[in-house]
Protein backbone atom coordinates (compact mmCIF):
# COMPACT_ATOMS: atom_id res chain seq x y z
CA UNK A 1 0.00 0.00 0.00
CA UNK A 2 1.25 3.47 -0.81
CA UNK A 3 1.53 6.25 1.70
CA UNK A 4 -1.24 8.84 2.02
CA UNK A 5 -0.38 11.93 0.12
CA UNK A 6 2.19 10.82 -2.39
CA UNK A 7 2.16 10.96 -6.17
CA UNK A 8 3.48 8.12 -8.30
CA UNK A 9 3.62 8.37 -12.05
CA UNK A 10 4.96 5.73 -14.41
CA UNK A 11 5.23 5.83 -18.19
CA UNK A 12 2.60 8.50 -18.63
CA UNK A 13 1.77 9.33 -22.25
CA UNK A 14 -0.73 11.70 -23.77
CA UNK A 15 -1.30 13.00 -27.28
CA UNK A 16 -3.81 15.49 -28.62
CA UNK A 17 -4.51 14.46 -32.16
CA UNK A 18 -1.11 13.85 -33.71
CA UNK A 19 0.77 16.01 -31.24
CA UNK A 20 2.44 13.96 -28.52
CA UNK A 21 2.39 16.11 -25.40
CA UNK A 22 3.69 13.61 -22.85
CA UNK A 23 6.10 10.93 -24.04
CA UNK A 24 6.58 8.64 -21.07
CA UNK A 25 6.90 10.57 -17.83
CA UNK A 26 7.95 8.97 -14.55
CA UNK A 27 7.71 10.86 -11.27
CA UNK A 28 7.66 10.12 -7.58
CA UNK A 29 6.62 12.77 -5.11
CA UNK A 30 7.08 12.01 -1.44
CA UNK A 31 4.18 12.92 0.83
CA UNK A 32 4.51 16.29 2.49
CA UNK A 33 7.01 17.75 0.05
CA UNK A 34 6.85 20.43 -2.62
CA UNK A 35 7.64 19.24 -6.11
CA UNK A 36 8.05 21.57 -9.06
CA UNK A 37 7.56 20.78 -12.73
CA UNK A 38 9.78 23.30 -14.44
CA UNK A 39 9.65 23.93 -18.14
CA UNK A 40 8.71 26.29 -20.92
CA UNK A 41 5.23 26.71 -22.31
CA UNK A 42 4.15 23.69 -24.27
CA UNK A 43 6.46 21.33 -22.39
CA UNK A 44 3.54 19.29 -21.10
CA UNK A 45 3.33 20.66 -17.55
CA UNK A 46 -0.32 21.61 -17.66
CA UNK A 47 -1.30 18.36 -19.35
CA UNK A 48 0.50 16.51 -16.57
CA UNK A 49 -1.48 18.39 -13.92
CA UNK A 50 -4.73 17.85 -15.79
CA UNK A 51 -4.16 14.11 -15.85
CA UNK A 52 -3.16 13.93 -12.19
CA UNK A 53 -6.20 15.96 -11.15
CA UNK A 54 -8.48 13.56 -13.12
CA UNK A 55 -9.58 16.14 -15.69
CA UNK A 56 -8.36 14.10 -18.63
CA UNK A 57 -7.31 10.44 -18.88
CA UNK A 58 -3.80 9.47 -19.98
CA UNK A 59 -3.31 7.50 -23.20
CA UNK A 60 -0.84 5.14 -21.54
CA UNK A 61 0.94 4.67 -18.25
CA UNK A 62 -0.30 4.82 -14.69
CA UNK A 63 -0.67 7.53 -12.11
CA UNK A 64 -1.57 7.26 -8.46
CA UNK A 65 -2.44 10.26 -6.34
CA UNK A 66 -3.00 9.94 -2.60
CA UNK A 67 -2.97 6.18 -3.08
CA UNK A 68 -5.72 6.12 -5.70
CA UNK A 69 -5.53 5.45 -9.41
CA UNK A 70 -6.42 8.62 -11.32
CA UNK A 71 -8.48 6.69 -13.86
CA UNK A 72 -10.12 3.84 -11.98
CA UNK A 73 -10.58 5.67 -8.67
CA UNK A 74 -11.02 9.19 -10.02
CA UNK A 75 -13.73 10.12 -7.56
CA UNK A 76 -11.57 9.16 -4.57
CA UNK A 77 -8.66 11.11 -6.00
CA UNK A 78 -10.96 14.13 -6.31
CA UNK A 79 -11.86 13.77 -2.66
CA UNK A 80 -8.21 14.09 -1.67
CA UNK A 81 -6.88 16.81 -3.99
CA UNK A 82 -7.40 20.38 -4.95
CA UNK A 83 -6.51 22.09 -8.19
CA UNK A 84 -5.60 25.74 -8.59
CA UNK A 85 -5.23 26.47 -12.25
CA UNK A 86 -3.55 29.11 -14.35
CA UNK A 87 -6.70 31.17 -14.43
CA UNK A 88 -8.03 32.19 -11.04
CA UNK A 89 -11.17 30.06 -10.90
CA UNK A 90 -13.07 32.30 -8.55
CA UNK A 91 -16.36 33.96 -9.24
CA UNK A 92 -15.90 37.68 -9.83
CA UNK A 93 -19.49 38.55 -9.14
CA UNK A 94 -19.49 36.85 -5.74
CA UNK A 95 -17.70 38.08 -2.64
CA UNK A 96 -14.61 36.33 -1.35
CA UNK A 97 -16.66 34.87 1.46
CA UNK A 98 -19.39 33.61 -0.86
CA UNK A 99 -16.81 31.94 -3.08
CA UNK A 100 -15.33 30.00 -0.19
CA UNK A 101 -18.68 29.13 1.36
CA UNK A 102 -19.78 27.72 -2.00
CA UNK A 103 -16.66 25.56 -2.15
CA UNK A 104 -17.39 24.35 1.36
CA UNK A 105 -20.97 23.46 0.47
CA UNK A 106 -19.79 21.58 -2.63
CA UNK A 107 -17.27 19.83 -0.42
CA UNK A 108 -20.04 18.54 1.78
CA UNK A 109 -19.76 21.00 4.68
CA UNK A 110 -22.92 22.27 6.35
CA UNK A 111 -23.92 25.91 6.12
CA UNK A 112 -22.33 26.87 9.44
CA UNK A 113 -19.28 24.70 8.91
CA UNK A 114 -18.67 26.19 5.47
CA UNK A 115 -18.90 29.70 6.88
CA UNK A 116 -16.48 29.01 9.74
CA UNK A 117 -13.98 27.42 7.40
CA UNK A 118 -14.32 30.31 4.94
CA UNK A 119 -13.45 32.89 7.58
CA UNK A 120 -10.58 30.82 8.88
CA UNK A 121 -9.03 30.77 5.41
CA UNK A 122 -9.81 34.38 4.57
CA UNK A 123 -7.98 35.50 7.71
CA UNK A 124 -5.09 33.20 7.05
CA UNK A 125 -4.54 34.53 3.55
CA UNK A 126 -4.86 38.14 4.57
CA UNK A 127 -8.26 38.59 2.95
CA UNK A 128 -10.32 39.02 6.12
CA UNK A 129 -10.89 42.71 5.42
CA UNK A 130 -12.04 42.02 1.87
CA UNK A 131 -14.31 39.10 2.75
CA UNK A 132 -17.51 40.91 1.86
CA UNK A 133 -16.23 42.65 -1.22
CA UNK A 134 -16.87 41.32 -4.68
CA UNK A 135 -13.89 39.53 -6.16
CA UNK A 136 -14.09 41.89 -9.17
CA UNK A 137 -12.60 44.56 -6.89
CA UNK A 138 -9.65 42.36 -5.83
CA UNK A 139 -6.11 42.83 -7.13
CA UNK A 140 -4.51 40.06 -9.15
CA UNK A 141 -2.57 38.88 -6.12
CA UNK A 142 -5.65 38.82 -3.89
CA UNK A 143 -7.49 36.80 -6.50
CA UNK A 144 -4.78 34.18 -6.64
CA UNK A 145 -4.69 33.94 -2.87
CA UNK A 146 -8.45 33.55 -2.76
CA UNK A 147 -8.13 30.93 -5.46
CA UNK A 148 -5.58 29.10 -3.36
CA UNK A 149 -7.83 29.39 -0.31
CA UNK A 150 -10.78 28.05 -2.33
CA UNK A 151 -8.76 24.95 -3.03
CA UNK A 152 -8.07 24.43 0.66
CA UNK A 153 -11.62 24.59 1.97
CA UNK A 154 -12.05 20.83 1.91
CA UNK A 155 -8.65 20.16 3.49
CA UNK A 156 -6.99 18.34 0.59
CA UNK A 157 -3.87 16.27 1.19
CA UNK A 158 -2.46 16.83 -2.30
CA UNK A 159 -2.44 20.24 -3.91
CA UNK A 160 -1.88 20.99 -7.61
CA UNK A 161 -0.82 24.53 -8.45
CA UNK A 162 -0.60 25.21 -12.15
CA UNK A 163 1.65 28.26 -12.68
CA UNK A 164 0.51 29.90 -9.46
CA UNK A 165 2.33 33.20 -10.04
CA UNK A 166 2.27 33.66 -13.80
CA UNK A 167 1.23 37.20 -14.56
CA UNK A 168 1.62 38.48 -11.00
CA UNK A 169 3.66 41.52 -10.05
CA UNK A 170 6.77 40.88 -7.92
CA UNK A 171 5.09 41.77 -4.65
CA UNK A 172 2.07 39.55 -5.21
CA UNK A 173 4.45 36.81 -6.24
CA UNK A 174 6.28 37.11 -2.93
CA UNK A 175 2.97 36.93 -1.06
CA UNK A 176 1.92 33.87 -3.02
CA UNK A 177 5.24 32.19 -2.25
CA UNK A 178 4.77 32.89 1.43
CA UNK A 179 1.29 31.37 1.26
CA UNK A 180 2.57 28.20 -0.40
CA UNK A 181 5.43 27.87 2.06
CA UNK A 182 2.90 28.21 4.86
CA UNK A 183 0.90 25.33 3.43
CA UNK A 184 3.75 22.93 3.45
CA UNK A 185 4.12 23.37 7.19
CA UNK A 186 0.87 21.49 7.52
CA UNK A 187 2.23 18.50 5.69
CA UNK A 188 0.29 19.01 2.48
CA UNK A 189 1.91 17.62 -0.65
CA UNK A 190 2.26 20.26 -3.34
CA UNK A 191 2.91 19.69 -7.02
CA UNK A 192 3.39 22.98 -8.81
CA UNK A 193 4.28 23.90 -12.36
CA UNK A 194 6.31 26.94 -13.20
CA UNK A 195 8.35 28.60 -15.91
CA UNK A 196 10.48 30.40 -13.36
CA UNK A 197 13.65 28.84 -12.07
CA UNK A 198 13.59 31.22 -9.13
CA UNK A 199 10.13 30.07 -8.13
CA UNK A 200 11.03 26.40 -8.25
CA UNK A 201 14.20 27.23 -6.35
CA UNK A 202 12.34 29.08 -3.60
CA UNK A 203 9.51 26.62 -3.10
CA UNK A 204 10.42 23.14 -4.20
CA UNK A 205 12.18 20.30 -2.40
CA UNK A 206 12.70 18.62 -5.74
CA UNK A 207 12.38 19.77 -9.33
CA UNK A 208 11.71 17.91 -12.54
CA UNK A 209 12.69 19.82 -15.67
CA UNK A 210 10.25 18.97 -18.42
CA UNK A 211 10.86 19.55 -22.08
CA UNK A 212 9.04 18.19 -25.09
CA UNK A 213 6.92 15.89 -22.93
CA UNK A 214 9.85 14.24 -21.17
CA UNK A 215 11.61 14.70 -17.86
CA UNK A 216 15.08 15.84 -18.92
CA UNK A 217 16.47 16.37 -15.42
CA UNK A 218 15.37 15.69 -11.89
CA UNK A 219 16.78 16.59 -8.53
CA UNK A 220 17.01 19.15 -5.75
CA UNK A 221 17.33 22.79 -6.78
CA UNK A 222 21.02 22.79 -5.86
CA UNK A 223 21.73 19.70 -7.90
CA UNK A 224 20.09 21.27 -10.93
CA UNK A 225 21.81 24.60 -10.63
CA UNK A 226 25.17 22.94 -10.43
CA UNK A 227 24.48 21.72 -13.94
CA UNK A 228 23.76 25.22 -15.19
CA UNK A 229 26.35 27.85 -16.09
CA UNK A 230 27.06 30.09 -13.13
CA UNK A 231 27.00 33.83 -12.88
CA UNK A 232 29.14 35.87 -15.21
CA UNK A 233 30.22 39.46 -15.72
CA UNK A 234 29.79 41.03 -19.12
CA UNK A 235 32.23 43.84 -19.89
CA UNK A 236 31.49 46.00 -22.87
CA UNK A 237 33.97 48.50 -24.28
CA UNK A 238 33.50 51.67 -26.27
CA UNK A 239 36.67 51.49 -28.37
CA UNK A 240 38.74 48.74 -29.92
CA UNK A 241 41.81 49.96 -28.03
CA UNK A 242 40.14 49.56 -24.68
CA UNK A 243 38.87 46.14 -25.68
CA UNK A 244 42.27 44.93 -26.83
CA UNK A 245 43.96 46.31 -23.74
CA UNK A 246 41.44 44.61 -21.44
CA UNK A 247 41.54 41.32 -23.33
CA UNK A 248 45.33 41.28 -22.93
CA UNK A 249 45.15 42.05 -19.19
CA UNK A 250 42.48 39.49 -18.41
CA UNK A 251 43.47 36.75 -20.84
CA UNK A 252 43.18 33.36 -19.21
CA UNK A 253 40.68 30.75 -18.06
CA UNK A 254 37.09 31.81 -17.56
CA UNK A 255 37.26 34.72 -19.99
CA UNK A 256 35.27 34.46 -23.21
CA UNK A 257 36.18 37.10 -25.78
CA UNK A 258 33.80 38.38 -28.44
CA UNK A 259 35.87 40.89 -30.46
CA UNK A 260 33.17 41.79 -32.99
CA UNK A 261 30.99 43.04 -30.15
CA UNK A 262 33.84 44.49 -28.07
CA UNK A 263 32.53 42.21 -25.33
CA UNK A 264 34.36 40.15 -22.72
CA UNK A 265 32.39 37.64 -20.67
CA UNK A 266 34.08 36.60 -17.44
CA UNK A 267 32.89 33.71 -15.29
CA UNK A 268 31.99 35.01 -11.85
CA UNK A 269 31.50 33.41 -8.46
CA UNK A 270 29.06 36.08 -7.36
CA UNK A 271 31.45 37.66 -4.83
CA UNK A 272 32.09 41.40 -4.61
CA UNK A 273 35.81 40.74 -4.12
CA UNK A 274 36.17 39.11 -7.49
CA UNK A 275 34.50 41.96 -9.32
CA UNK A 276 36.50 44.54 -7.43
CA UNK A 277 39.82 42.92 -8.30
CA UNK A 278 38.67 42.64 -11.90
CA UNK A 279 37.92 46.35 -12.06
CA UNK A 280 41.15 47.26 -10.27
CA UNK A 281 43.26 45.33 -12.77
CA UNK A 282 41.59 47.01 -15.72
CA UNK A 283 41.90 50.39 -14.07
CA UNK A 284 45.59 49.94 -13.54
CA UNK A 285 46.03 49.38 -17.29
CA UNK A 286 43.74 52.22 -18.32
CA UNK A 287 41.24 50.01 -20.06
CA UNK A 288 37.99 51.97 -19.80
CA UNK A 289 34.87 49.87 -19.42
CA UNK A 290 31.82 51.26 -21.14
CA UNK A 291 29.23 49.00 -19.49
CA UNK A 292 29.22 46.22 -16.91
CA UNK A 293 26.45 43.68 -16.49
CA UNK A 294 26.26 40.94 -13.87
CA UNK A 295 24.27 38.00 -15.22
CA UNK A 296 22.63 35.22 -13.20
CA UNK A 297 21.82 31.80 -14.61
CA UNK A 298 18.38 31.91 -16.16
CA UNK A 299 15.95 29.18 -17.02
CA UNK A 300 17.26 29.57 -20.54
CA UNK A 301 20.78 28.75 -19.37
CA UNK A 302 19.57 25.69 -17.48
CA UNK A 303 17.63 24.70 -20.51
CA UNK A 304 20.42 25.25 -22.91
CA UNK A 305 22.66 23.08 -20.79
CA UNK A 306 20.10 20.35 -20.21
CA UNK A 307 18.48 20.14 -23.60
CA UNK A 308 20.87 21.81 -25.98
CA UNK A 309 18.18 24.16 -27.26
CA UNK A 310 16.47 27.35 -26.25
CA UNK A 311 13.09 27.36 -24.61
CA UNK A 312 10.44 26.94 -27.25
CA UNK A 313 8.04 29.66 -28.19
CA UNK A 314 4.62 29.36 -26.70
CA UNK A 315 2.25 26.58 -27.63
CA UNK A 316 -1.15 27.91 -26.83
CA UNK A 317 -3.30 25.75 -24.65
CA UNK A 318 -7.06 25.71 -25.31
CA UNK B 1 -4.16 -0.19 5.06
CA UNK B 2 -3.57 3.41 6.00
CA UNK B 3 -5.57 5.18 3.35
CA UNK B 4 -7.00 8.34 4.75
CA UNK B 5 -10.68 8.64 4.15
CA UNK B 6 -11.57 11.46 1.77
CA UNK B 7 -12.87 14.57 3.55
CA UNK B 8 -16.25 14.05 2.02
CA UNK B 9 -18.22 11.03 3.22
CA UNK B 10 -19.64 9.09 0.27
CA UNK B 11 -23.18 10.37 0.55
CA UNK B 12 -25.82 8.66 -1.59
CA UNK B 13 -25.36 9.69 -5.20
CA UNK B 14 -28.84 11.14 -5.57
CA UNK B 15 -28.65 13.21 -2.39
CA UNK B 16 -25.28 14.50 -3.49
CA UNK B 17 -26.59 15.39 -6.94
CA UNK B 18 -29.46 17.34 -5.40
CA UNK B 19 -27.26 19.18 -2.93
CA UNK B 20 -24.68 20.04 -5.60
CA UNK B 21 -27.34 21.22 -8.06
CA UNK B 22 -28.91 23.38 -5.36
CA UNK B 23 -25.55 25.00 -4.59
CA UNK B 24 -24.89 25.60 -8.28
CA UNK B 25 -28.37 27.06 -8.80
CA UNK B 26 -27.75 29.43 -5.91
CA UNK B 27 -24.49 30.44 -7.53
CA UNK B 28 -26.11 31.09 -10.92
CA UNK B 29 -28.98 33.05 -9.39
CA UNK B 30 -26.59 35.19 -7.35
CA UNK B 31 -24.60 35.91 -10.46
CA UNK B 32 -27.73 37.07 -12.28
CA UNK B 33 -28.75 39.35 -9.43
CA UNK B 34 -25.24 40.81 -9.30
CA UNK B 35 -25.32 41.65 -13.01
CA UNK B 36 -28.70 43.32 -13.11
CA UNK B 37 -28.25 44.89 -16.54
CA UNK B 38 -28.77 41.64 -18.42
CA UNK B 39 -31.64 40.70 -16.13
CA UNK B 40 -33.19 44.08 -16.76
CA UNK B 41 -32.94 43.60 -20.51
CA UNK B 42 -34.45 40.13 -20.21
CA UNK B 43 -37.44 41.62 -18.40
CA UNK B 44 -37.78 45.06 -19.96
CA UNK B 45 -37.51 44.07 -23.60
CA UNK B 46 -40.46 41.64 -23.56
CA UNK B 47 -42.54 44.28 -21.76
CA UNK B 48 -41.57 46.90 -24.32
CA UNK B 49 -42.36 44.50 -27.12
CA UNK B 50 -45.73 43.77 -25.58
CA UNK B 51 -46.52 47.49 -25.54
CA UNK B 52 -45.15 47.89 -29.05
CA UNK B 53 -47.32 45.13 -30.40
CA UNK B 54 -50.40 46.26 -28.55
CA UNK B 55 -50.19 49.97 -29.27
CA UNK B 56 -48.18 50.25 -32.49
CA UNK B 57 -48.66 47.14 -34.63
CA UNK B 58 -51.80 45.85 -32.98
CA UNK B 59 -54.10 48.32 -34.66
CA UNK B 60 -53.09 47.09 -38.09
CA UNK B 61 -53.35 43.37 -37.32
CA UNK B 62 -56.73 41.76 -37.68
CA UNK B 63 -57.50 38.88 -35.31
CA UNK B 64 -60.60 37.39 -33.75
CA UNK B 65 -61.24 39.42 -30.61
CA UNK B 66 -58.87 41.97 -29.03
CA UNK B 67 -55.31 41.89 -30.34
CA UNK B 68 -53.88 42.01 -26.82
CA UNK B 69 -55.63 38.76 -25.99
CA UNK B 70 -54.09 37.33 -29.14
CA UNK B 71 -50.53 38.50 -28.57
CA UNK B 72 -49.86 37.86 -24.86
CA UNK B 73 -49.03 34.14 -25.23
CA UNK B 74 -46.50 35.02 -27.90
CA UNK B 75 -44.78 37.61 -25.74
CA UNK B 76 -44.64 35.12 -22.87
CA UNK B 77 -42.83 32.67 -25.13
CA UNK B 78 -40.58 35.48 -26.35
CA UNK B 79 -39.28 35.98 -22.80
CA UNK B 80 -37.60 32.59 -23.00
CA UNK B 81 -35.65 33.81 -26.02
CA UNK B 82 -34.17 36.73 -24.12
CA UNK B 83 -33.31 34.47 -21.20
CA UNK B 84 -31.56 32.12 -23.63
CA UNK B 85 -28.81 34.63 -24.35
CA UNK B 86 -28.03 35.10 -20.66
CA UNK B 87 -27.86 31.33 -20.09
CA UNK B 88 -25.72 30.69 -23.16
CA UNK B 89 -23.23 33.41 -22.19
CA UNK B 90 -22.92 32.27 -18.57
CA UNK B 91 -22.36 28.66 -19.63
CA UNK B 92 -19.76 29.82 -22.13
CA UNK B 93 -17.97 31.89 -19.47
CA UNK B 94 -17.88 28.97 -17.07
CA UNK B 95 -16.36 26.77 -19.73
CA UNK B 96 -13.59 29.20 -20.60
CA UNK B 97 -12.45 30.85 -17.37
CA UNK B 98 -11.08 27.84 -15.55
CA UNK B 99 -13.86 27.49 -13.03
CA UNK B 100 -15.08 24.34 -14.74
CA UNK B 101 -11.71 22.66 -14.18
CA UNK B 102 -11.96 23.31 -10.49
CA UNK B 103 -15.48 21.90 -10.30
CA UNK B 104 -14.49 18.85 -12.30
CA UNK B 105 -11.54 18.19 -10.02
CA UNK B 106 -13.89 18.08 -7.03
CA UNK B 107 -15.95 15.08 -5.97
CA UNK B 108 -19.20 16.68 -7.09
CA UNK B 109 -21.85 15.63 -9.55
CA UNK B 110 -20.60 16.59 -13.00
CA UNK B 111 -23.92 17.71 -14.42
CA UNK B 112 -24.59 19.97 -11.41
CA UNK B 113 -22.99 23.00 -13.09
CA UNK B 114 -25.27 22.74 -16.13
CA UNK B 115 -28.33 21.90 -14.04
CA UNK B 116 -27.59 24.99 -11.95
CA UNK B 117 -27.66 27.18 -15.04
CA UNK B 118 -30.90 25.62 -16.24
CA UNK B 119 -32.70 25.99 -12.91
CA UNK B 120 -31.54 29.60 -12.57
CA UNK B 121 -32.81 30.20 -16.09
CA UNK B 122 -36.20 28.76 -15.11
CA UNK B 123 -36.42 31.06 -12.10
CA UNK B 124 -35.41 34.09 -14.15
CA UNK B 125 -37.95 33.33 -16.86
CA UNK B 126 -40.76 32.78 -14.39
CA UNK B 127 -40.00 36.21 -12.96
CA UNK B 128 -40.00 37.81 -16.42
CA UNK B 129 -43.20 36.01 -17.40
CA UNK B 130 -44.90 37.16 -14.23
CA UNK B 131 -44.00 40.79 -14.94
CA UNK B 132 -45.14 40.52 -18.56
CA UNK B 133 -48.49 39.10 -17.48
CA UNK B 134 -48.86 41.81 -14.87
CA UNK B 135 -48.19 44.51 -17.46
CA UNK B 136 -50.58 42.83 -19.86
CA UNK B 137 -53.34 42.87 -17.25
CA UNK B 138 -52.68 46.56 -16.64
CA UNK B 139 -53.07 47.43 -20.31
CA UNK B 140 -56.26 45.50 -20.85
CA UNK B 141 -55.49 41.79 -21.15
CA UNK B 142 -58.60 39.91 -20.01
CA UNK B 143 -57.91 36.19 -19.79
CA UNK B 144 -60.80 33.84 -19.20
CA UNK B 145 -58.79 30.94 -17.86
CA UNK B 146 -59.87 29.01 -14.78
CA UNK B 147 -57.53 27.75 -12.09
CA UNK B 148 -56.99 24.46 -13.89
CA UNK B 149 -56.26 26.26 -17.17
CA UNK B 150 -53.69 28.47 -15.45
CA UNK B 151 -52.07 25.38 -14.00
CA UNK B 152 -51.82 23.93 -17.49
CA UNK B 153 -50.44 27.21 -18.87
CA UNK B 154 -47.75 27.35 -16.20
CA UNK B 155 -46.91 23.70 -16.76
CA UNK B 156 -46.55 24.09 -20.52
CA UNK B 157 -44.59 27.36 -20.31
CA UNK B 158 -42.26 25.80 -17.73
CA UNK B 159 -41.69 22.82 -19.99
CA UNK B 160 -41.02 25.13 -22.93
CA UNK B 161 -38.61 27.28 -20.93
CA UNK B 162 -36.88 24.15 -19.67
CA UNK B 163 -36.41 22.94 -23.24
CA UNK B 164 -35.15 26.36 -24.39
CA UNK B 165 -32.79 26.54 -21.41
CA UNK B 166 -31.16 23.26 -22.34
CA UNK B 167 -30.87 24.44 -25.93
CA UNK B 168 -29.17 27.59 -24.57
CA UNK B 169 -26.77 25.42 -22.60
CA UNK B 170 -25.89 23.66 -25.86
CA UNK B 171 -25.33 27.02 -27.55
CA UNK B 172 -23.09 28.13 -24.71
CA UNK B 173 -21.08 24.91 -24.99
CA UNK B 174 -20.69 25.21 -28.76
CA UNK B 175 -19.82 28.91 -28.92
CA UNK B 176 -16.17 29.87 -29.20
CA UNK B 177 -16.76 33.35 -27.78
CA UNK B 178 -19.24 35.12 -25.54
CA UNK B 179 -20.46 37.14 -28.50
CA UNK B 180 -21.00 33.92 -30.39
CA UNK B 181 -22.95 32.44 -27.50
CA UNK B 182 -25.19 35.46 -27.38
CA UNK B 183 -25.47 35.58 -31.18
CA UNK B 184 -26.58 31.97 -31.52
CA UNK B 185 -29.50 32.63 -29.24
CA UNK B 186 -30.82 34.97 -31.91
CA UNK B 187 -32.40 31.93 -33.55
CA UNK B 188 -34.31 31.09 -30.39
CA UNK B 189 -35.39 34.71 -30.27
CA UNK B 190 -36.47 34.86 -33.90
CA UNK B 191 -38.59 31.71 -34.05
CA UNK B 192 -41.73 33.22 -32.45
CA UNK B 193 -41.92 35.85 -35.19
CA UNK B 194 -42.34 33.14 -37.81
CA UNK B 195 -45.22 31.52 -35.97
CA UNK B 196 -48.79 32.33 -35.10
CA UNK B 197 -47.54 34.24 -32.04
CA UNK B 198 -47.96 37.76 -33.43
CA UNK B 199 -49.89 37.47 -36.66
CA UNK B 200 -52.20 34.77 -37.98
CA UNK B 201 -50.13 32.58 -40.38
CA UNK B 202 -52.89 32.78 -42.98
CA UNK B 203 -51.57 36.24 -43.85
CA UNK B 204 -48.05 35.00 -44.64
CA UNK B 205 -46.66 33.94 -48.05
CA UNK B 206 -47.08 30.21 -48.72
CA UNK B 207 -43.51 29.20 -47.83
CA UNK B 208 -43.44 31.08 -44.53
CA UNK B 209 -46.89 29.87 -43.73
CA UNK B 210 -45.87 26.25 -44.24
CA UNK B 211 -42.85 26.81 -42.02
CA UNK B 212 -44.90 28.60 -39.41
CA UNK B 213 -47.45 25.82 -39.21
CA UNK B 214 -44.85 23.12 -38.74
CA UNK B 215 -42.53 24.72 -36.22
CA UNK B 216 -42.84 24.24 -32.44
CA UNK B 217 -43.83 27.79 -31.46
CA UNK B 218 -47.15 27.72 -33.30
CA UNK B 219 -48.72 24.75 -31.50
CA UNK B 220 -47.33 25.97 -28.16
CA UNK B 221 -48.72 29.46 -28.72
CA UNK B 222 -52.05 28.07 -29.88
CA UNK B 223 -52.29 25.84 -26.82
CA UNK B 224 -51.44 28.63 -24.37
CA UNK B 225 -53.87 30.94 -26.16
CA UNK B 226 -56.62 28.36 -26.06
CA UNK B 227 -56.05 27.73 -22.37
CA UNK B 228 -56.04 31.45 -21.55
CA UNK B 229 -59.05 32.37 -23.65
CA UNK B 230 -61.27 29.35 -23.06
CA UNK B 231 -60.72 28.04 -26.56
CA UNK B 232 -60.10 24.46 -27.55
CA UNK B 233 -56.51 23.42 -28.01
CA UNK B 234 -57.34 19.93 -29.25
CA UNK B 235 -54.53 18.17 -31.13
CA UNK B 236 -52.35 21.28 -30.87
CA UNK B 237 -51.83 20.58 -27.17
CA UNK B 238 -50.44 17.15 -27.91
CA UNK B 239 -48.25 18.48 -30.70
CA UNK B 240 -46.99 21.24 -28.39
CA UNK B 241 -46.22 18.73 -25.66
CA UNK B 242 -44.43 16.45 -28.11
CA UNK B 243 -42.27 19.33 -29.39
CA UNK B 244 -41.31 20.45 -25.88
CA UNK B 245 -40.45 16.97 -24.63
CA UNK B 246 -38.66 16.14 -27.88
CA UNK B 247 -36.52 19.29 -27.83
CA UNK B 248 -35.84 18.83 -24.12
CA UNK B 249 -34.60 15.26 -24.47
CA UNK B 250 -32.48 15.97 -27.54
CA UNK B 251 -30.98 19.13 -26.01
CA UNK B 252 -30.12 17.34 -22.76
CA UNK B 253 -28.38 14.51 -24.58
CA UNK B 254 -26.54 16.90 -26.89
CA UNK B 255 -25.53 19.10 -23.93
CA UNK B 256 -24.04 16.09 -22.16
CA UNK B 257 -22.05 15.14 -25.27
CA UNK B 258 -20.85 18.69 -25.87
CA UNK B 259 -19.83 19.03 -22.23
CA UNK B 260 -17.72 15.90 -22.46
CA UNK B 261 -16.16 16.99 -25.72
CA UNK B 262 -15.45 20.47 -24.49
CA UNK B 263 -13.70 19.18 -21.38
CA UNK B 264 -11.62 16.50 -23.10
CA UNK B 265 -8.47 18.63 -23.25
Amino acid sequence: MTDDASIHVAGLEKAFGRTAVLRGVDLDVTAGTVYALLGPNGAGKTTMVRILSTLIPPDAGRAKVAGFDVVREADRVRGAISLTGQYAAVDELLTGEENLVMMGRLGGLGRAGARTRAHELLDRFGLGGAARRRVATYSGGMRRRLDLAAGLVTRPTVLFLDEPTTGLDPRSRQEMWAAVTELTREGVTVLLTTQYLEEADRLADRIAVIDGGRVVAEGTPDELKRGAPGECVELRFATEDDYRQAAAVLAGAGVHPAPEELLLTVDADGSVGQIKSLLDRLDRHDAVIDRLVLRKPTLDDVFLTLTGHQTQPEEIHR
Amino acid sequence: MTVQSPPRAPAPRIARAFADSATMTGRSLRRVLRAPDSLLIGVLLPILLLLLFVYVFGGAIRTDGDYIDYVVPGVVLLCAGYGAAITAVSVHNDMTNGVIDRFRSMPITRSAVLVGHVLASLARNLFATFLVLLTALLVGFRPEAGLLDWGAVIGLVLLYVLAVSWVSVCLGLVARSADGASGFSFFVLFLPYLSSAFVPPETMPAVLRAFSEHQPITPITETVRALMMQGTAGDQALVALAWCVGILVVAMVVAQRLFERRTAR
